[in-house]
């Protein structure tokens, strides 16, 4: 077992090298993805290792991009479109949301389009409205769309691996702030893959169930650890792909501890993570609840760019903290 | 406070003018040069993308319209913002997050707008702003309010879908728009060559039916004539016009950029064609200006980005009170 300690960035780039060392198909098409190494310096140096026409810079023209993907999807290849910010997604809904999910389905499963899109998502760079925003509710409402949310180096690696396997479109949602911070865990070296659709039990607890994604696992996990020394015991569960959700581990552990708390950083309203909330009510786990569900999200309003009022805009440790220590004192 | 009426006309028909032009180009270059050194000292947050080397394109442009002609800008904003005549207190109130600031620091510099000066806003979006200036064309049309609206985007911009739909439709309904492609010779990292199969950006006009005319983006001059001319022909209802003013982004791209795509050599060449003492040369050569004025125009502006830093730094800072109330504006009963 290795014990090597990579950035997400690092370990997203790990896994698009070892992609396209494994099959000829693979490229990546994406703006400023070549010699400036991408926005956030995912690419790197793939660009020197792979050359111009497997890591190919296009054109301002986000639409254009992820619609020659489908296309070049269609016909053989197994493009990794990477769009600069997620709110960017925007321009290419159509080919998203319109084309490449229904594809499959609607032709009668005559064609499919193995495509992965990686984007960095979230708040917290001081970006503002129009480059902060959490998307993870346009592509899950959506059938036809996988959509991962990776937490961690570890993860990002594996998860990115199978996604580039899948023969369908899979929507890879990378929070920004991750890029730069090494995971908790190591990377496994080579080409170690984690299937989409299995939640991580990433800490064993029996006060409380946290069901978070992407960052909020990070904040949620000091929380935990924190909480531990006042004596409350935290589980903290990372489905890690929201489509295809895997409850089974949710509902068990409801079941143990009878209290559940769900965090994500986008607004509340009709977010992803009330999706958690409606399985688990609708199942036999509700039953088990002693405490009223808790949803910790986002205000709903844009991200605003002062610090100080971004800062107020999504949950931060301190919220998740108090939250999870008042339910757990308050319900018995 | 440097809020300062729009003048108009061209910058070498009276003192005034050249005073004018100058003044502004001076106050857009040491506006940005505050900006990066409040960045580079910590005390600003986010991203930044600076007009320095780009002064001529927005002054020269808004030279050519009045206060109530409307604009609309893009992620390298402040130029924009500055040359329709914005108050430099309240843009650099924003860029720090105060109460003050244009969006009382909701917005940052990505976002400002300013409805007393028909500043539509700057954009976080590359060519979103490009249909909306189409549609404010729409709308003096409709009104008849005999406004034009001048887009302003990059050479980048010209490759996205809103770019040609927003020309064909102004094309198309003849409406009075300006379409000013601030051509700096990059999107990010890809330059116009790599990202165009075009010399000569202007020459789209033609797909859509509509004049094009490329500029040299440095020469204030030269800028205002051909914004001249097309706002002439707008409000004349004679329909759009695409202008390429060919200029160059003297910093990196914003904060994160390492310079990789292009070489040392090429940005000392362009910055020896620096806009504001090709200007100077012009309006000494011609005893427009005298010597001592040029250097007293330049010793106001940097007074007054002084004086704005200053108010700015000392106002008090955006609190996060009432931002749910903020979303949507109340509907009237
Ligand atoms: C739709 C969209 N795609 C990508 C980006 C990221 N981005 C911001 S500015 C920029 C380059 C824009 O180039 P250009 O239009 O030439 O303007 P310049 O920066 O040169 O002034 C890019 C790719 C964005 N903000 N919006
Ligand atoms: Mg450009």
């Amino acid at each position: 077992m290795s014990d090597r300690m990579l950035t997400m960035a690092e370990a997203v780039r790990e896994a698009m090298g070892i992609a396209m060392e494994e099959r000829e198909e693979v490229f990546i098409l994406g703006e400023d993805i070549g010699i400036y190494g991408g926005a956030f310096g995912v690419t790197g140096d793939l660009y020197h290792r792979f050359g111009s026409e497997r890591v190919l810079d296009t054109p301002i023209s986000e639409l254009g991009i992820v619609g020659a993907a489908v296309g070049a999807a269609l016909s053989g290849m197994r493009p990794i479109v990477e769009i600069q910010f997620s709110d960017f997604t925007a321009q290419a809904m159509d080919q998203i949301a319109n084309q490449a999910a229904k594809i499959h389905f609607m032709l009668g499963g005559a064609l499919h389009v193995p495509l992965v899109l990686r984007t960095p998502q979230g708040s917290g760079t001081g970006a503002a409205a129009q480059h902060s925003q959490n998307l993870e509710p346009w592509f899950a409402n959506v059938p036809g769309l996988k959509v991962v949310v990776p937490s961690n180096p570890a993860d990002a690696k594996g998860l990115l691996l199978s996604a580039i396997d899948d023969p369908n479109p899979v929507i890879f949602l990378e929070h920004k702030l991750l890029y730069k911070i090494p995971g908790r865990d190591p990377v496994p070296e080579g080409a170690i893959r984690i299937p989409l659709g299995v939640s991580k039990v990433v800490r064993t607890g029996k006060d409380l169930t946290i069901v978070a994604t992407g960052i909020m696992v990070n904040k949620s996990f000091e929380v935990a650890e924190k909480l531990a020394a006042e004596g409350i015991s935290i589980e903290l569960i990372d489905p890690r792909t929201i489509s295809p959700l895997d409850t089974a581990p949710i509902f068990e552990s409801v079941e143990k501890t009878g209290r559940l708390m769900v965090v994500q950083e986008g607004p509340s309203h009709a977010g992803y993570i009330n999706e958690v909330i409606a399985q688990v009510s609708g199942s036999a786990s509700f039953g088990n609840l002693i405490a009223p569900i808790k949803r910790l999200a986002g205000m709903n309003i844009p991200i605003p760019y002062a610090p100080q009022l971004e800062k107020v805009a999504v949950p931060q440790i301190a919220d998740i903290e108090a939250a999870a220590r008042e339910i757990v004192k308050n319900w018995r | 406070m440097t809020a300062n009426p729009l003048l108009m006309g061209h910058p070498l028909s009276s003192p005034e003018h050249a005073k004018h032009a100058l003044l502004y180009m001076y106050r857009i270059r040491k506006f940005e040069e505050a900006v990066e050194d409040l960045f580079g000292r910590g005390m600003m947050h986010g991203t930044m993308h600076l007009s320095i080397g780009q002064e001529a394109g927005p002054t020269g442009a808004c030279l050519a319209l009045q206060i109530n002609d409307q604009i609309t800008s893009t992620h390298r904003g402040h130029g924009h913002c500055i040359a329709k005549g914005a108050d430099l207190t309240r843009m650099m109130a924003e860029l720090l997050g105060k109460k003050i600031g244009y969006c009382g620091g909701r917005g940052g510099s990505m976002h400002i707008a300013d409805a007393e000066t028909g500043n539509l806003g700057a954009n976080g979006v590359v060519g979103g702003g490009i249909p909306i200036a189409a549609g404010a064309a729409l709308a003096s049309k409709m009104r008849k309010s005999g406004t034009v609206a001048v887009s302003f985007f990059g050479d980048g911009a010209m490759n996205e879908g809103a770019f040609h739909e927003a020309a064909n439709m102004a094309a198309i309904w003849k409406l009075p728009l300006i379409l000013f492609c601030e051509n700096n010779k990059y999107g990010m990292s890809s330059s116009t060559e790599k990202a165009f199969n075009l010399e000569n950006l202007a020459d789209r006009g033609r797909g859509y039916g509509i004049p094009g005319v490329t500029v040299d983006g440095n020469d204030v001059v030269a800028v205002y004539e051909a914004a001249e001319a097309a706002v002439a022909r707008a409000r004349n209802g004679e329909g759009p016009t695409l202008i390429e003013s060919v200029t160059y982004r003297w910093k990196g791209h914003s904060r994160s950029d390492k310079n990789l795509y292009r070489t040392k050599e090429e940005i000392e060449e362009w910055k020896d064609k620096d806009p504001i003492p090709n200007f100077i040369h012009k309006v000494l050569d011609r005893g427009i200006l005298t010597q001592e004025q040029v250097e007293e125009i330049q010793k106001i502006s940097t007074e007054q980005i002084m004086q704005a830093v200053k108010e700015a730094a000392a106002a008090e800072s955006a609190t996060p009170d009432g931002l749910l109330e903020a979303v949507f504006k109340a509907v009237s009963a």
